[in-house]
């Protein structure tokens, strides 16, 4: 049985600096595409700094590396990622009346799939 | 319509510095940019932040067609003839995007879509818009940056991480300066940030308080409890993974506070609660008040986006998501906003302005977004303008093109241009596209 | 060229002491000329059996800027259930409720008969957004007043006394906004609310960190504005609006005022005895503050009425909104801007039933019926505060009509009659006062000298009623409304898009003290100093009203 996390995606630096570079450029996909759990989560999942991970929910389903947090950062149970189009990706198209959909603390599924 | 200033300080051959320059890339639209072009480049960006420099840096002119209908590049004549019969014909338009352009051109967009009949949204939509769901419900008290610069000697951050997406905000707003009434800059400020993640921000605070996802309702009502007087259960710490003396000592701390200001992020806006998060921050700060003196601020993104919440304001009354299908204006979040409209399949056509939804919007939304006419006005190639009807490659903004953006505390802020551009400006299109609507609309009655 | 004539007209135009005299108005290009037989109309107006006044002026209203805009967004509510303004082949569509959308303000106040209006209070700061909004606020003529009775650097200025500076600074600040004239909102209590000392009660209260008092400010800047030969004297909101007890406060205002112009702004709101602790003391005192205007003629006032009905009070009086927000526990906004200025926006409802709205209406009246001269006073609600705009006809029927008056007294709550001597006034207005407090007056005080008249050169502005008995509904929906020669409403519809002209003026100062100003604004404001000023390129159809020196 997969374990379920809660996944925030958000802003930073490096999104922010590769988005002015392009959309299209390899630093803006890799930036985008990496997810970020803390390394407790990552050595009870078997987990290694790159590889590669499944993550889904009822939305939909991503492939991506994964690489851990800086030690302090997250909690166990806590997933980031570079908002981008992988994470709009998993998005619920649900805005309960606000205009806004569930755009952070998505409930998603996460398994290894392969060494990166 | 309002003209450029001189932008030219000192010209030699190739080579002009442009002082007093704007970065329009996040909200904090610094104004003391001082920029170095030669031959068409922006060479050196004094006073930029990492994601300024990166803003000015890599901007370049694109070599591409000023417009295409259906992939095939055409004259702008022709594209602009386009998008105005993709606009006259559509029954439920829906014009979105806006932050990341000028207030000017923001005005025709909002002109155009009254002409036609049809709904204006902007990325307020996802962005603070619930946080305007929440003024709406219990107002804001609040105050300019300068403000908080001079006086706030108490500086919580609450679901955000400015030090990656506002690099600027602690040095030349909130955390280090010296202000008028805090000469000591830093020493003077006791700051706090509240958030589920440990982020760079934390490094600059006097302390991190680390609450559990999902949970921000439930503090900031506890800590409107404590404000009060009202007694709190050690159980907080279970629900919100903070310690009741600790919060305790922080709602103290914040009664005796100066001048306090709340600076809220969309941890609060994008996540369960949504503009109830909001409306809860909203109330702290103003319950506050009534001990010393508290504001709050929610850290707005994009380059102009208050602006667009302020044109769009000041037409039509409300600030997003307006459907003018009736002749009037209609508000209603959720109904009118953009993502809710291309899910369920309700827009029939779409004009989007300096926004990608293509990579941005659920997957729904997306799918409608591909069947329908649409008109893109981007300065780069998106997602979105690939699979537009009609593309127009435009000048970007503060960059290239003159104007006002509003910060996100309202304060207006004149654009100065750095080089001209190829392409046309936002505004020059939709002036053209709405001359056109006008011309035909009034031939027809 | 265009050429029109409006024929045959009852004309009441105070200003060249018209009184309804039957006679033509010609405009020519937008101007007023002398009638002619020489020439030949393009358009013939036949206003046979009508009344004829110059377009009503509002001298005193919030309508574009800021706090505008904010109260906009806070109040979504009541626009639900208010008249709304569709689209139509000319015209854009737009929102009512008591603060209209930019488009909807246009249209309304044309509609009204009003072709130019004031907004009263704009922080320098935001100056561009106002005259964006402005651009967006179709056919009337417009302008706004700057704020700055709690300025850091006339503040400062006061504390080094060195009133030339300060005067060179008003100067400097009227020419950076583009503004219109200058205004005192509770001067120097709204910083001592920005710093955490609530207000300032008392016209000598030092304000905190400063050490200057209220009166030093309200002299000061007075003295500045007669210096400079501002065409509109300093504008004052005073201290401790809508305090029982109040006008004693109101009444030393006046006195500082002693030996320069003054206007003291919605005076209705300072004219209050009783206890300021217990709201029910309230009682009217306008008998001692009407003796002490018409006693002085360098005094000037209008009124802030209150209507019974549902507005948003908005001010730039920060504290007097957290006092509302307490008050009435509605929602509540308040903005500070850096070293300039505050703002308080908070919802509120006027209800017959209350014996203190009830008396505020009663003393609003008291003030147009007990000024001798009815130059020294305009007509106002300090829009949306006291109520809308466009409750100025029924003002009108309440001025015009003594029996209307007693109607709404013999229903007031208990203790009313008693508390102001409205009942015992038998005044009524006539149509030519009328003209003089909704238009020749106002113009008159704002030194507009091509407005509120129609005398050869002033601006073709013109509006024309229906007569009858029923003197709101009058009022309410004049026949033709024409702004500087082009007719704008026709049988109750508006005809046209024009944009307007901003107002505002362009003193001379000593620009020696621009390197000092820069200085000061470098330490402490988070802009740019040369991004400060508003271009006058940025400004869209403008004209420059001179200066009297």
């Amino acid at each position: 049985m997969p374990e379920t996390f809660i996944l925030i995606p958000g802003r930073t630096s490096r999104q922010g600096t590769t988005l002015n570079e392009g959309k299209y450029t390899d630093d803006y996909k890799d930036e985008t595409n990496t997810l970020i759990a803390s390394g407790d989560d990552m050595r009870r999942l078997g987990i290694a700094d790159g590889d590669l991970v499944r993550m889904w929910n009822e939305v939909g389903s991503v492939v991506l590396p994964c690489k851990s947090a800086s030690a302090g950062e997250m909690p166990s149970g806590l997933l980031f990622i570079s908002y981008g189009p992988t994470s709009c990706h998993l998005m619920k198209a649900e805005t309960h009346g606000s205009g806004m959909p569930d755009s952070k603390g998505m409930d998603v599924f996460l398994e290894r799939v392969a060494t990166g | 319509m309002s003209v450029a200033e001189q932008t030219q300080e000192s010209t030699l051959p190739s080579l002009t510095i442009v002082k007093d320059a704007a970065c329009t890339f996040c909200g904090c639209v610094c104004d003391d940019m001082e920029l170095t072009v030669e031959n068409n480049r922006i060479t050196k960006a004094k006073n930029a932040c990492v994601l300024g420099k990166a803003w000015f840096l890599n901007h370049h002119i694109d070599d591409r067609p000023d417009a295409t209908i259906k992939g095939q590049p055409v004259s702008y004549e022709e594209a602009i003839e386009y998008a105005a019969d993709i606009l006259l014909n559509a029954r439920n338009p829906v014009t979105y995007g806006l932050s990341d352009t000028t207030c000017e051109a923001q005005r025709v967009a909002v002109a155009i879509t009254d002409w036609v009949g049809g709904t204006v949204d902007t990325t307020t939509s996802v962005c603070h818009g619930p946080s305007g769901m929440a003024f709406q419900g219990v107002g804001e008290v609040t105050a300019t940056l300068g403000e908080i610069k001079n006086r706030a000697d108490c500086v919580i951050y609450w679901g955000g991480n400015p030090a990656e997406s506002h690099p600027r905000h602690f040095t030349r707003y909130s955390l280090t300066p010296k202000g008028q009434f805090l000469p000591n800059g830093r020493k003077d400020r006791y700051a706090v940030l509240i958030d589920v993640r440990k982020t760079k921000s934390a490094k600059a605070m006097d302390e991190f308080i680390q609450i559990k996802p999902r949970c921000d309702f439930e503090l900031i009502w506890a800590m409107r409890a404590l404000a009060k007087g009202v007694e709190v259960g050690p159980e907080i710490e279970q629900k919100t993974g903070v310690p009741l003396a600790q919060l305790q000592a922080l709602v103290d701390r914040m009664k005796t506070a100066k001048f306090g200001v709340i600076l809220f992020g969309m941890g609060l806006t994008m996540t369960r609660g949504k503009h109830m998060n909001t409306e809860a921050v909203l109330s702290l700060a103003r319950d506050l008040n009534k001990f010393t003196r508290w504001t709050a601020k929610p850290m707005r993104g994009h380059g102009n986006v208050t602006g667009a919440d302020n044109v769009v304001s000041w037409s039509t009354g409300y600030p997003f998501g307006v459907n003018l299908s009736r002749g009037y204006p209609r508000f209603n979040p959720g109904e009118y906003t953009t993502s809710d409209l291309l899910l369920r399949g309700e827009a029939d056509a779409a004009m989007i302005i300096a926004s990608d939804p293509m990579s941005n919007f659920c997957q729904q939304a997306r799918d409608h977004f591909v069947r329908i006419p649409t008109i893109v006005l981007d300065p780069k190639l998106s997602e979105s303008a690939k699979v537009a009807t009609v593309a127009f490659t435009t000048a970007t903004y503060g960059i290239n093109v003159a104007g006002t953006a509003y910060r996100m505390d309202d304060v207006p802020i004149y654009l100065r241009p750095a080089f001209q551009s190829k392409y046309r400006s936002d505004y020059e299109i939709l002036k053209a596209i709405e001359t056109r609507i006008r011309e035909r609309q009034l031939a027809a009655s | 060229m265009s050429l029109l004539q409006i024929q045959g007209g009852t004309v009441y135009d105070p200003t060249n002491g018209i009184d309804g005299v039957v006679q033509d108005i010609w405009i020519q290009d937008g101007k007023v000329i002398a009638p002619s037989l020489d020439l030949k109309a393009d358009r013939v107006i036949d206003a046979r059996g009508y009344v004829v006044m110059p377009g009503g002026v509002d001298m005193h209203c919030h309508i574009a800027g800021p706090k505008v805009n904010v109260a906009r967004k806070m109040r979504p509510e009541e626009k639900r259930t208010s008249p709304m303004i569709r689209r139509t082949a000319l015209t854009r569509s737009g929102t009512t409720g008591s603060v209209p959308s930019t488009f909807a303000t246009g249209y309304l106040y044309a509609g009204l008969g009003y072709t130019t209006a004031f907004d009263a209070a704009v922080p320098p700061l935001t100056a561009r957004h106002t005259h964006e909004e402005l651009e967006d606020t179709p056919i009337i003529d417009k302008g706004f007043y700057v704020m700055m009775g709690n300025n850091h650097y006339i503040m400062k200025q006061l504390r080094d006394g060195e009133p030339e500076r300060l005067k060179a600074y008003v100067g400097w600040l009227l020419n950076a906004t583009k503004g219109y004239a200058t205004k005192l909102v509770n001067p120097g209590g709204v910083e001592a609310w920005k710093s955490g000392d609530w207000n300032a009660n008392q016209l000598d209260d030092s304000v905190n960190s400063f050490g200057v008092t209220p009166r030093q400010i309200i002299n000061s800047v007075a003295q500045a504005v007669d210096e400079l030969g501002i065409p509109h004297s300093v504008h004052v909101h005073c201290n401790n609006l809508g305090m029982p007890g109040n006008w004693s406060t109101t009444l030393e205002t006046m006195a500082s005022l002693e030996g320069h112009r003054g206007h003291l702004t919605h005076i209705q709101f300072h004219s209050y005895g009783g206890n300021p602790n217990d709201q029910s003391t309230i009682r009217s005192e306008v008998p001692k503050l009407a003796d002490y205007v018409n006693s002085h003629k360098n005094l000037t006032v209008d009124v802030g009425q209150v209507m019974f009905n549902s507005t948003t009070s908005m001010t730039g009086d920060g504290p007097l909104g957290y006092y509302l927000h307490k008050v009435t526990g509605r929602k509540w906004f308040s903005g500070d801007t850096e070293m300039e200025a505050g703002c308080g926006i908070v919802p509120i409802v006027y209800k017959n039933k209350s014996m203190v709205h009830t008396l505020q209406w009663a003393i609003g009246l008291e003030w147009y019926l007990l000024i001798n001269d009815p130059w020294r006073i305009a007509m106002s609600t300090d829009h949306p505060n006291g109520g809308s705009f466009m409750a100025y006809p029924e003002i009108i029927a309440l001025l015009m009509d003594r029996s209307r008056r007693e109607a709404i007294l013999d229903q007031a709550p208990a203790g009313v009659r008693e508390r102001c001597v409205l009942g015992d006034i038998t005044r009524e207005y006539t149509l030519n006062e009328i003209a003089i407090i909704t238009r020749a007056a106002p113009a008159r005080l704002l030194g507009l000298k091509q407005k509120g008249h129609l005398g050869p050169g002033a601006d073709g502005d013109v509006t024309i009623y229906s007569i009858n008995d029923d003197k709101q509904r009058m009022f309410e929906l004049p026949r033709w409304v024409i702004h500087r020669g082009e007719i704008v409403v026709d049988g109750g519809e508006v005809r046209s898009n024009k944009a307007g002209t901003l107002l505002h003026v362009a003193p001379d100062f000593d620009d020696a003290v621009v390197p000092d100003i820069q200085s000061w604004f470098e330490d402490h404001y988070s802009i740019q100093f040369r991004n400060y000023p508003v271009d006058e390129n940025y400004l869209h159809l403008h004209e420059v009203v001179p200066t009297r020196i």
